[in-house]
């Protein structure tokens, strides 16, 4: 080590005394004092508390509605139905019934859910083909192997979209009626659409470029995935600017959740007609569901979720109860340590040798 | 020619090598021949070797050749958990680190050694054959082998010396060397050389050995006895081993904990997964079908494998060239430290390794040689005492004495009693006596290269000062022959007939010479350590003697007698009968000297003073009081040692507990067996201070071996010589005093600077701070790779067991290389908890690392207790947090990709606040490192979810517009504020707690170092050096034997003076060329009745005198 200096005569050798060489680097050295800590004690039990508490009345102000349905209403018989591989391309409606006891004010929105299904699985997670989504013609024509066993069909034809992930999609659809009281009953409105990210709306998932062709077309040559009923083209009868690749449903279907409990976003309410401009009103409603989605194979529940949100989001209490666990957590401790440091430290008396 | 040679022991072996006559050559060329192919060769690779030879040499590191197995894993596609970058960029970028290092280290150690080669250095044992100096005389300095720096003289047999360089002569040489087989005796040498029927002795006077180095000599020839490992310098160099630090064997004993701890929980989850395809995942086939023929099981042994993969980071591959890189920048202080340079001589110190680095604040044994290392090697004429009346002994640091009056008087020499010059000016015969006898009896050398400029070739640096004393004080030795020596006496020219010198040994501890003075009296003059003197004095000089022992001049005793022409002649005529006696020489001659150095008449004592070195006591004191016990492992003989260890602060009066053990007794040479080390080991630590003298180098090593083997301390052995080399390299740290000409200490040892006073700051600052840092990096490094870690294993169990990783395969990648490496680095690199100045004041701080406290297996623990809550903390709040809710828009804010998001974000927030309370110097440095890798890690997020990065590889970045989405989430940051603040809270509260009820040392003198804020930091104490009483001065007198025999043979005087006028008459001069000077003025010398025929004046004298007449 050392380096060859060129400098010659007495000190030649002579290090630098620059602060960094010498380590005088100008420092500050916090240390822990009971100046510091006890008021950061009391301060974050503070901000905690207040956290907390605001916390917990906005939460509270929200409205939520869950419902399993798996079972519920007439669902049983198709909860049944569905038990049987062989009936799986029957399909099988059902209705259950519900009623609000306060009204949802401003915007709702509906969600379905999953108990235990396990959308986080290393290999069913990796199973998709995220340059076919985005339109890759190369990839639409030859998955990825991650695909892997949803590559191709029986027929050798690739599948679009490819994969487990997209193979497995929630095909479940929901009709949800308002019973007004002493009128007919009123379908409620839901904007089934700009339910997913930006991003993955317009960049994460694109349709092969068109080039004039219609979307059948542009998939020609290539099979469906093995559990959908419809093409990845016919998704959306009603608009067919929502279908293929950008299918609203499909996109929030690949966003795949983190746990096994989740929900997913199916839809808005619209609040362009009466009743529903502010929001859902008290009253009894019914969901017709077509039931597709069999339950059986993941041992879970599926559940219609109707909430409220604020700027916090829906309807969990966690965070503001961590928060006032945490504050009187803090306060605990920080009492602790005021008698702590009464008792021995104070003035330094347990730094006396 | 035909040499042979054989170990009288080993009967016949060959030395092919030697000198046959085809490779006559070599011999004219010998020097440099040896110096080409002895060298070693360092320099392990060359430019197309290196890649394939440090790749092979990385992966034979078990940590890289696991990494390279992780890699083989990750091709596998069904273990495959993570993708192959995230192994192979840090593999890939630690392999390019450690080669980069690897090289330097390599072309260092090729630029180090060509400058090693460089001295005019013996490199193998020679036989002397011939030289180009008059009587087959070669000039050798061995400091390297004993660390004396005088000059030593060896000498060719005439036989061999005749060849001279006649390269035909010597290759038609047929002689046989038998000789003793390799062995580490630097003194001894046993051997014959057969030539035409006759046998020579050889001995150690005709060798000339491996490390010692040429001097005033043009060319000797010389026949290779030993080369290579069998020189006696190597032989006592002791096994270089590679040396590790206990952190390395601690850390290596906790990977392979952590590779256990890491297959449990691959086994706890692979189990887990078993389980879970039992149940859950047999019906979920439908979503996900097995490959065919793959059942749980199978399953189950896949994911033991892929966790494998995953939990990889609890070994994190950048530890170990983290910590090369910790080590080498704190080397780099030591490099660059100038407390730690030596101004006089141009010196900085040198970090020689730069891998043991934190051992040096752990330190708990100290060896230390003495001489050179203690000391300074400089001998001072301090304290004399003559006839009862002691000189110098006045600490009247004042004035100096003016030596003035003396044209010849060496200017360095500093004396601090006026009483002294007035009394030899007084022409107090006893004073007179007493110089005179230190002019004579010596085996100086002086070299008169120009008018009055003497220089003196001592034999041992105490004899040179002896000289010199007597020199200034008005008896100048000027030069010798065989026959006579020429000495100033009070400005007077005199020439004494040297009759005889009666050398000094071991066992003699005296040396005598009887010379006829001009006057024709013929006189005995001894000088020799006290005890021995005392014992041959004449029965009248009882009383003197009773005086000199109260006075406690117990060193060097003087003493004379008058001898009787008749009975000297007889004598001389036994001498000669002895001294050529085949048989008992050595013991006959004994008798005689025995016989004749009887009933001497003391003339005084004189104290010579083995200078130490500046600031040895109060580092010693320091050392002490930091709980660092001192060894002084010393060739010397006991009493030097001894009086060392009393001025320097090691041995104090009131000291008890003393252990001091001498390597050549015939006791204590047993001592160091086996049967006896531990008894030997027990005693030694019982004791305050031990000091070891007359010890071989080989056993100074044994000594550090079997303090190191029973204690399980960390030891350091700090010399300058090659006799310290076996310790310096036995030990854990060996440090050379470097500045001085020896290399060989400096070329093994691991540190090297030019004062032992330097020891402290090495030890107590930047072995302190190496240390702390070590462990704090360490302590944080497993904390936050486990941290990391341990939050997968707490998602498996929400993920089917699947070996589903929590984070982006990219922040695995980046997050030991670039999100968290500097930060980490910035603290090992500046962290400090004091400043030098109170790490001085407060030696006690140092002694934590002697007890591990820093890093240990419970600290370990401890990490990864905190570990585990942090990751517990980690990803339950995100999970508990984010579970079942939204966005403010209703979108999506529980999938994977922004929770994984979260987490990671969480942990980046909790590590980097983690090392904020670890840090107790924030530079601005560090500040910018954790500030500027948050926001890296910010920047390269948002970079590796833009749509760019996307569109250019859609399946290497998924995470498109992840951190758009989920960043601008208030519930998000509360999240993660959350998580900060419960991974911080136990850590304040355990901390501030402790500080409050058991304060360590740290915590103490940080608090003073607060308390004392206002004031200016405090000066290092400069402690008060006790010179102890006078008694306690020693008297080296490190002569060796056989010096006397060189100069009464004349072989000594190698250049004979420009012209010497033999025959010239010299009668009666009287002392007009003389003249008082200055403040002398009184002094008028003794005319001395001189009637003696001096015929060996040198005519440089002579022109003295004549220089000083015209003056007049």
């Amino acid at each position: 080590m050392g380096k060859v200096k060129t400098k010659t005569g007495p000190l030649a050798r002579r290090p630098d005394n620059s602060a960094f060489k010498q380590q005088r680097l100008p420092a500050w050295s916090p240390m822990l004092t009971a100046n510091t800590v006890l008021p950061f004690f009391y301060f974050m039990a503070l901000i905690c508390m207040f956290l907390g508490v605001w916390l917990l009345l906005t939460v509270q102000s929200t409205k939520e509605m869950k419902l399993d349905y798996t079972e519920a209403g007439t669902c049983d018989r198709c909860f049944e139905k569905r038990k049987n591989v062989s009936n799986a391309a029957q399909p099988c409606s059902c209705t259950v019934v519900f009623s609000i006891g306060k009204k949802f004010k401003g915007d709702v929105f509906f969600y379905y859910g999953l108990r235990n299904f396990h959308q986080n699985l290393r290999r069913y997670m990796d199973s998709r083909d995220d340059a076919q989504m985005v339109g890759r013609k190369k990839n639409l024509q030859t998955p990825s192997t991650y695909c892997f066993p949803f590559t191709t069909d029986q027929n050798g034809q690739p599948i679009a979209p490819c994969g487990a992930v997209a193979n497995s999609m929630f095909n479940d659809s929901f009709v949800l009626t308002y019973h007004m009281p002493g009128g007919r009953p009123e379908k409620v409105p839901l904007l089934r659409q700009g339910i997913t990210w930006y991003t993955d709306k317009n960049i994460k998932f694109r349709n092969p470029k068109t080039e004039n062709l219609t979307l059948p077309e542009v998939f020609k040559g290539t099979a469906k995935p093995l559990y959908w009923q419809k093409p990845v083209y016919e998704l959306d009868p009603l608009d067919p600017t929502n279908n293929g690749f950008i299918n609203d449903d499909l996109i929030i279907w690949m966003r795949e959740a983190a746990f096994p409990n989740f929900k997913k976003l199916y839809g808005v309410l619209n609040r362009a007609k009466e009743p529903f401009t502010t929001g859902l009103p008290a009253g009894n409603y019914s969901i017709e569901i077509s039931y597709n989605f069999p339950v059986q194979y993941f041992r879970g529940r599926k559940e219609v979720v109707l909430t409220t949100l604020t700027w916090f989001g829906g309807q969990n209490h966690f965070l503001p109860i961590a928060y006032l666990v945490t504050s009187s957590l803090i306060l605990l401790v920080a009492i602790v340590l005021t008698v702590v440091w009464w008792k021995f430290g104070k003035n330094g008396k347990n730094m006396e040798e | 020619m035909h040499w042979e040679c054989e170990w009288e022991h080993g009967s016949t072996r060959h030395f092919t090598y030697l000198l046959h006559s085809s490779s006559f050559i070599h011999l004219f060329t010998v020097l440099s021949f040896l110096l080409q192919t002895n060298a070693i060769k360092t320099s392990k690779y060359n430019f197309f070797t290196f890649l394939p030879l440090n790749l092979f040499e990385q992966f034979q590191r078990i940590a890289n050749a696991y990494f390279l197995f992780l890699l083989v894993l990750q091709v596998i596609p069904a273990i495959s958990s993570l993708s192959w970058f995230t192994t192979v960029v840090p593999l890939v970028l630690v392999l390019t680190v450690t080669a980069a290092k690897d090289a330097t280290d390599d072309i260092v150690s090729a630029i180090c050694n060509l400058c090693m080669i460089f001295f005019p250095r013996v490199s193998a044992d020679l036989l002397l054959l011939s030289s180009s100096e008059p009587l087959n005389l070669v000039y050798i300095e061995t400091a390297e082998l004993d660390g004396e720096t005088n000059l030593k003289v060896r000498q060719a047999l005439p036989v061999t010396g005749d060849l001279g360089d006649d390269i035909e002569k010597l290759a038609d040489f047929n002689g046989e060397v038998r000789c003793e087989p390799p062995n580490n005796r630097l003194d001894r040498f046993t051997g014959t050389l057969t030539y035409a029927g006759q046998k020579y002795p050889l001995d150690n006077e005709k060798i000339l050995l491996r490390g010692c180095t040429l001097r005033n000599t043009e060319w000797c020839f010389g026949l290779v006895l030993f080369g290579g490992p069998e020189t006696k310098l190597m032989q006592n160099c002791g096994k270089s081993t590679f040396k590790r630090t206990s952190i390395d064997r601690l850390m290596n004993v906790l990977v392979l904990c952590i590779f256990g701890f890491l297959a449990i929980m691959c086994t706890i989850l692979a189990i887990g997964n078993f389980f879970w395809e039992m149940n859950e995942g047999s019906q979920f086939t439908v979503f996900l079908p097995r490959q065919e023929g793959k059942d749980a099981k199978f399953s189950a042994f896949l994911t033991f494998w892929s966790y494998v993969i995953i939990l990889n980071t609890v070994v994190p591959i950048s530890l170990y060239v983290s910590v090369e890189i910790i080590r080498l920048g704190n080397s780099f202080y030591i490099d660059w430290d100038r407390k730690m340079y030596f101004a006089r001589n141009d010196t900085p110190a040198e970090a020689r390794t730069t891998t043991l680095n934190e051992e040096l604040g752990q330190i708990k044994y100290v060896f230390s040689d003495k001489t050179g290392t203690l000391t300074q090697n400089i001998m001072t004429f301090n304290k004399c005492s003559i006839n009862g009346k002691s000189y110098g002994k006045k600490h009247s640091f004042l004035y100096t004495v003016d030596f003035s009056f003396n044209p010849l008087a060496d200017p360095r020499f500093m004396f601090h009693d006026h009483a002294l010059v007035e009394a030899v000016k007084l022409e107090n015969p006893e004073v007179h006596a007493f110089f005179r006898l230190l002019a004579l009896c010596h085996t100086v050398m002086a070299e008169e290269k120009t008018e009055g400029e003497l220089l003196y070739q001592a034999q041992s640096p105490d004899e040179g000062a002896l000289v010199t004393a007597a020199r200034n004080f008005g008896f100048v030795f000027r030069s010798r022959t065989p026959e006579s020596v020429s000495i100033m006496e009070m400005g007077q020219q005199r020439s004494y007939e040297l009759l005889a010198i009666l050398d000094f040994n071991n066992v003699r501890k005296r040396m005598s010479v009887i010379v006829r003075s001009p006057e024709g009296k013929l006189s005995l003059y001894c000088k020799g350590a006290d005890t021995i003197i005392y014992e041959r004095l004449h029965q009248s000089c009882s009383k003197l003697m009773d005086e000199f022992a109260g006075e406690g001049l117990r060193t060097l005793a003087l003493a004379y007698k008058d001898l009787d022409e008749d009975y000297f002649s007889q004598w001389k005529q036994r001498h000669h009968e002895a001294s050529t006696t085949l048989d008992d020489r050595e013991d006959k001659l004994d008798q005689l000297y025995e016989e004749i150095e009887k009933d001497l008449l003391l003339l005084g004592a004189t104290a010579i003073e083995d200078k130490l070195q500046d600031g040895v006591p109060h580092t010693i004191e320091q050392l002490s009081k930091a709980d660092v016990k001192i060894w002084v492992l010393t060739g010397d003989k006991q009493e030097t040692a001894e009086n060392i260890g009393y001025s320097c602060n090691l041995l104090r009066e009131e000291m008890n507990e003393v252990f001091i053990i001498s390597g050549n007794s015939p006791e204590d040479a047993y001592a160091l067996e086996h049967s006896m080390e531990l008894e030997f080991l027990r005693t030694a630590c019982m004791c305050k201070a031990v000091i070891c003298c007359r010890v071989t180098p080989l056993q100074k090593a044994q000594v550090v071996e079997l303090v190191k083997k029973y204690k399980q301390a960390v030891t350091l052995a700090i010399g300058d010589g090659a006799n310290d080399v076996s310790m310096i390299k036995a030990a854990h740290i060996g440090v050379g005093i470097s500045g001085q000409e020896g290399m060989q200490a400096v070329l093994s040892s691991d540190y090297s600077f030019a004062q032992f006073r330097f020891l402290q700051r090495l030890l107590l600052v930047h072995g302190r701070w190496s240390y702390l840092r070590m462990c704090k990096f360490l302590r944080y490094f497993f904390y936050k790779n486990f941290t990391f870690t341990f939050v997968h294993f707490w998602y498996a169990f929400f993920c089917g067991f699947s070996a589903q990783t929590v984070y982006d395969e990219w922040f695995i990648t980046l997050y030991n290389l670039m999100y968290t490496a500097l930060p980490v680095l910035g603290m090992s690199l500046f962290d400090q908890d004091v400043n030098d100045l109170w790490s001085f004041q407060h030696p006690q701080l140092y002694m934590p690392g002697q007890l591990n406290l820093y890093f240990s297996k419970k600290a370990f623990f401890k990490c990864a207790l905190h570990s585990c809550y942090s990751s517990l903390v980690i990803f339950f709040i995100p999970y508990l947090a984010m579970n079942d809710t939204v966005r403010d828009d209703g979108k999506d804010v529980a999938d994977y990709q922004s929770f994984a998001l979260l987490t990671q974000t969480c942990l980046m927030f909790a590590v980097s606040i983690q090392l904020g309370f670890e840090m107790a110097y924030w530079t601005a440095v560090n500040t910018f490192f954790i500030l500027g890798s948050l926001a890296m890690y910010f920047a390269v997020t948002f970079t590796m979810y833009s749509n760019g990065m996307f569109l250019m590889l859609p399946s290497a970045f998924p995470f498109i517009g992840t951190a758009r989405n989920s960043l601008n989430q208030p519930n998000i940051w509360l999240t993660i504020l959350l998580t900060s603040i419960l991974c911080v809270l136990p850590v304040v509260t355990y901390r501030f707690l402790m500080i409050q009820l058991c304060p360590t040392i740290n915590d103490r003198v940080i608090f003073k170092v607060r308390q004392a804020k206002a004031a200016p930091p405090p000066l290092p104490r400069r402690a008060r050096i006790r010179r102890t009483s006078s008694r306690r001065s020693g008297y080296a007198f490190s002569h060796a034997q056989g010096y006397g025999d060189l100069v009464t043979s004349g072989r000594f005087l190698r250049r004979p003076a420009v012209s010497r006028s033999s025959g010239f008459a010299h009668t009666g001069r009287t002392t007009t060329g003389f003249s008082p000077m200055g403040r002398s003025a009184g002094y008028s010398p003794t005319g001395r009745p001189q009637n003696v025929k001096v015929n060996d004046v040198e005519v440089t004298s002579l022109q003295m005198y004549r220089t000083m007449d015209h003056t007049l």
